[in-house]
Order: structure tokens, then C-alpha cells, then sequence
């Protein structure tokens, strides 16, 4: 397929001895939202962690085959550049206690101890957070901390801190599913928008989340992937059983 | 039916003997009064022997108080046959050792800390490591003076020949090296605890952004931790202020400021170990126990400070 960014080839993840992903072929294309669904404990979660490599902090993860990104092994490379191209955004929103917004924002430099000028801060940060929407809002609490931001302020500010690395994949896992409706749906125009510069991927419980902001849905059952395709046909024409009874809402 | 809704007071109306009626309590008011009294019995008692602690050691030391009045704590003569009694000596001595031995632990016990709270959760090496660390507390004070005694008090002399200082062997150095090792697991304790209650999303937020372990470990967790880390420090150096036992058998028992860390001295604690037996007329007493008055104020003092700290840096604050 053509402008394809990531691709996944022959992916096998085992916890100890447990099979959670089973040979996972997929495409990613770039500038596109793909949705993951599946019912609970099928991995797309776990598929999601590998793209990053964030699942290696758990020790009894091991993988098989190849991920690639630019048609290069993020496997073979360091997982610390590949973090940084792959971004990543999680359930619960997770800004920095102990920072302010602004801090937040850059903490991707400052963990990582990039040095720049204060000018060239100001600019990602400026930058980062009209990117996620949330500049209006906060531009004149820049340095009061992030914790005292709403649900769905604090989850676009983890957006902001994931883009202020200028990564060419968002990961999102669940984002949304801690928050309210208005939250939500502010978040999803915010995806929706995203995509013109970074490629999404988000793994998504919601059903009518996926519908609406979805270029391409991918269906998991059981560590398999048992359905791939746009959208529209996945939604209104699918080829497995099982994700029709998945959509239909017989199981999940 | 009806009725046991209604009556779910003193009378079972309605409801025959043999059914359990699980809406009537007897006497449940007067036993939840009773248990209220007791649990509030424990807390006043607290606090009747704390004000008595002070108010005794306040009326005690009034003769001295008297006498001496601020001239106490800058006098720096402590001459029970001339009656001169002045406790700068002491107090620098016990800020001393106290400090001294804060800066020897706290490179040990910040390591141990990471090393639990971070590396090595679970397994073998880390039970064992905590367990370890844990029987530093357990060890009784005359053991560790004993152990400075026949093993630090060679070595330290040693060096004391080498810089050229008079090899007493004991003094503030002396005493604050064992004192550091004692005070190891109160800070270690509390700063893995804190460093484990650190939440998981956050590191691997900091993970998602391409930094390393130590860059976690420096940026997220221990700024996150800071006020419980700066708790157990605080809670370390207090009990290096009042630790007598093993300072008095190690710090050389010296009634004047101490001219360098090599020196002879004494903190409060250790005069008091050294000298109550012996003390006998009013005068001296009262000396004695205004000294632990100062002690007792110099503990409340860190305290406070240390809770002040602590809600200044706290994540929520």
C-alpha cells in the first residue's frame, strides 16, 4: 500500500509462555487515524505498547518478527529514538505533578536533556499546546502546575507533551475513556485535526468513537487480527464473524 | 410485615419472638458512646504525658534557670565543683555529631532507597538487601558503641597519626561514623516507600518521551517523592540528636568545644549519660535537666521544621 509509515510483520508478543499477540500483520498509514478494537485482553493494548517499545519495561514481555518504521527495524534501533518518533498517550491522563504546564510541555527536552534557548522553549510550547487545542485556555498559566487542569485539559496537555517532540506516530491508548462526553468529543476534533501532521493510532472501546474519527479500523480477537480495512467497510460490510458480532453488540 | 418496618425501635410489635429481627439493636447508642470514650481515654492520656514530660523538666530546671538564665546556653564552662554550668559546649557537639553523621548516612541511605524503590522491587537480592537494612535498626546501641570501640576507634586513630592530629582514636568523628551507620535505615526505610508509591503511568509517561532510567528516576520519581524523602531525613537526624549509648562510649567524653572533627566532645544526650549518677546536689540536677529541656525543644524544633518542608514540597500542595 502506498505512504505507509509502520508496518508490523509476523509479530508474535508472549508474556512468559502466554501468546498475546499472534502473528500480527498490519499496515499504518501515514496521516490516517487506524483504530484498534477488540474485547478485553485480546492485546491490542500490548500491540500498541510494542510500537513504541514501552512494553519492555515489563520484563516478562518478549517479542517475535519485525516492526517497521520507515521500512526500518524499530526493533533493531534504540528504544529511546524510537520513543521519541513514536509518541505515546495514555488512559488515564498523566501530566507531570511536580511540573508546571510549561514544563510539561518540554519535558520531553528536559528529560531528555536537550538544552535550548528559552526562545526556542517558548516557541514549542506556544506551538505544542495550539496544536492540542488548549493554548487559550492556559496561556496565562504557563507556570502554575497542570494538576489543577481539568480531565480533559490535563489529557490534551499529555497531548501537547507527546507533540512537542515532533513525533511522526501518536499512540493513544483508550485517551478518552476517563473523561465526560464534552471532554471527548473535544479531544476527538482535536485527533481529527492531528492527523494532518502526524499519523494516529488509537485503541478505542468505543465503538462510535472509531466510526467517527477512524480512516481505517483493525479488529483483534484473542491476539489475532482478524479484521482490517477502511472504515466505512469495516463498519458497514465486515468480513468476520466475529468483529460482526463484536459491532452488532453480541459480545465485548 | 408492615410493623417491623415501622417499629425498629425498643419493642418487637408485630414481629414474633422467634424470628431474628436484624432492624433492632440493643443498646447500640450506649456502646458506641462507650467505645467513642475509650479510643478519646488513649488520645488525653498522650497528651497528659507529654505536657507532664515538659511541665516536670520545666519545673526541674527552674533552680538553673534562675541562676544561669540565658548565660546557659552561651556559656561555655561546665565546672560542677565551681558550680558553672554552661551548655555551649554540648550543643555544638551534639550539632556536630548529628549533622556530621546526617552527611555520612545520606549518600547510603539515598542509594538504598533507588536501589529498592526503583531497581530491585521484588526478588532474593532485594529481600534480602531490605532485611539487612532493616536489622541496622534492630541492633541495640551498646553493640554498635562496641563495635565503634574495638574496630572504628583503631582506624580513625590511624588517620588521626596521618593528619597529624593527637590519635585520641574517639571524638566527634568517631561518633558521628556509627552514629551515620545507625540512622541508615530510618531514612532508607522511608525513602523506598515513598519511591514505590511513585505511580506507574507517570514513569512510563516519562518512558513514551524517549528518557532513560536514570532520567526517570531524576526527573519524575524523586521529585515526585521529595517531601517523604526529606521526611525520613528529618526523622534520621532526630534520632541522631538523642542517640546516647553508643555516642557516649564513642565521643570521648570531653566537657569543651570541640576544636575539629578529630577532637573529643560531648553531646547532651552523653553528658547526661555521664554525669547523672554522680550528680548531687540541686543545682547540678537542674542543670542536667535543663539540658534535656534544650534537647527535648532541639527535637520539637527539627520537627516542625521538617513538617514545614514537607508541606511546602508535597506533589498536592
Amino acid at each position: 500500500m502506498e505512504g505507509t509509515i509502520l508496518t508490523t510483520k509476523d509479530l508474535f508478543v508472549y508474556y512468559d509462555t502466554k501468546c498475546a499477540v499472534n502473528n500480527v500483520n498490519i499496515e499504518f498509514q501515514k496521516n490516517k487515524i487506524t483504530a484498534i478494537m477488540g474485547p478485553s485482553g485480546c492485546g491490542k493494548t500490548t500491540l500498541l505498547r510494542c510500537l513504541n517499545r514501552i512494553h519492555e519495561l515489563n520484563p516478562s514481555a518478549k517479542v517475535e518478527g519485525k516492526i517497521l518504521l520507515h521500512g526500518e527495524d524499530l526493533l533493531a534501533i534504540d528504544p529511546i529514538l524510537v520513543r521519541r518518533k513514536v509518541g505515546m498517550v495514555f488512559q488515564r491522563p498523566n501530566p507531570f505533578p511536580t511540573m508546571s504546564i510549561y514544563d510539561n510541555v518540554i519535558s520531553g527536552y528536559k528529560l531528555n536533556g536537550i538544552r535550548l534557548k528559552k526562545s526556542e522553549f517558548d516557541e514549542i510550547v506556544e506551538d505544542s499546546l495550539k496544536k492540542a487545542a488548549l493554548w487559550k485556555e492556559v496561556q496565562h498559566d504557563l507556570h502554575k502546575r497542570g494538576t489543577f487542569l481539568s480531565g480533559g485539559q490535563q489529557q490534551r496537555l499529555c497531548i501537547a507533551r507527546a507533540l512537542a517532540m515532533k513525533p511522526d506516530v501518536l499512540l493513544l491508548d483508550e485517551p478518552t475513556s476517563a473523561l465526560d462526553p464534552i471532554s471527548t468529543s473535544h479531544i476527538e476534533e482535536l485527533l481529527v485535526e492531528l492527523k494532518k501532521t502526524v499519523t494516529i493510532i488509537i485503541v478505542t472501546h468505543n465503538l462510535a468513537q472509531a466510526g467517527r474519527i477512524s480512516d481505517y479500523t483493525s479488529f483483534m480477537y484473542l491476539g489475532e487480527l482478524v479484521e482490517f480495512g477502511a472504515t466505512d467497510k469495516v463498519f458497514t460490510n465486515p468480513q468476520n464473524e466475529q468483529t460482526e458480532r463484536f459491532l452488532t453488540g453480541k459480545f465485548g | 410485615m408492615e410493623n417491623q418496618y415501622l417499629n425498629s425501635g425498643d419493642k418487637n410489635i408485630g414481629v414474633e419472638k422467634s424470628t431474628p429481627n436484624i432492624l433492632h439493636k440493643k443498646n447500640w447508642k450506649l456502646k458506641e458512646k462507650i467505645f467513642k470514650i475509650v479510643l478519646l481515654f488513649a488520645g488525653v492520656t498522650i497528651l497528659l504525658i507529654i505536657g507532664g514530660i515538659i511541665l516536670s523538666l520545666l519545673f526541674s530546671s527552674i533552680p538553673s534557670l534562675k541562676k544561669f538564665g540565658f548565660s546557659f546556653i552561651i556559656g561555655n564552662e561546665w565546672d560542677p565543683v565551681n558550680e558553672k554550668y554552661g551548655a555551649l559546649p554540648f550543643l555544638i557537639g551534639t550539632a556536630m555529631t548529628g549533622f556530621l553523621a546526617l552527611l555520612i548516612s545520606l549518600p547510603f541511605s539515598f542509594s538504598i532507597s533507588i536501589l529498592l524503590g526503583e531497581y530491585f522491587k521484588k526478588g532474593l537480592l532485594s529481600s534480602f538487601i531490605k532485611t539487612m537494612t532493616e536489622l541496622l535498626a534492630g541492633i541495640p546501641s551498646v553493640i554498635y558503641g562496641f563495635w565503634g570501640l574495638f574496630f572504628v576507634v583503631p582506624i580513625i586513630r590511624n588517620v588521626e597519626m596521618i593528619f597529624g592530629a593527637i590519635p585520641y582514636g574517639v571524638g566527634i568523628l568517631t561518633a558521628s561514623i556509627v552514629l551515620g551507620i545507625m540512622i541508615i535505615p530510618y531514612s532508607a526505610s522511608i525513602g523506598r516507600e515513598v519511591l514505590e508509591l511513585v505511580p506507574n503511568d507517570l514513569k512510563e509517561a516519562a518512558y513514551s518521551l524517549g528518557a532513560t532510567r536514570y532520567e526517570v528516576i531524576k526527573t519524575v520519581s524523586i521529585p515526585y517523592s521529595i517531601s517523604g524523602i526529606i521526611a525520613g531525613i528529618i526523622l534520621s537526624l532526630g534520632r541522631a540528636l538523642g542517640e546516647t549509648m553508643a555516642v557516649t562510649m564513642l565521643i570521648g567524653n570531653m566537657n569543651s568545644i570541640p576544636e575539629n572533627i578529630f577532637a573529643p566532645g560531648q553531646t547532651i544526650a552523653s553528658i547526661i549519660a555521664n554525669q547523672f549518677n554522680e550528680a548531687n546536689n540541686e543545682l547540678h540536677i537542674s542543670a542536667m535537666i535543663e539540658l534535656g529541656l534544650l534537647l527535648l525543644v532541639m527535637s520539637a524544633i527539627i520537627n516542625f521544621l521538617g513538617k514545614y518542608i514537607i508541606k511546602k514540597l508535597s506533589v498536592e500542595g
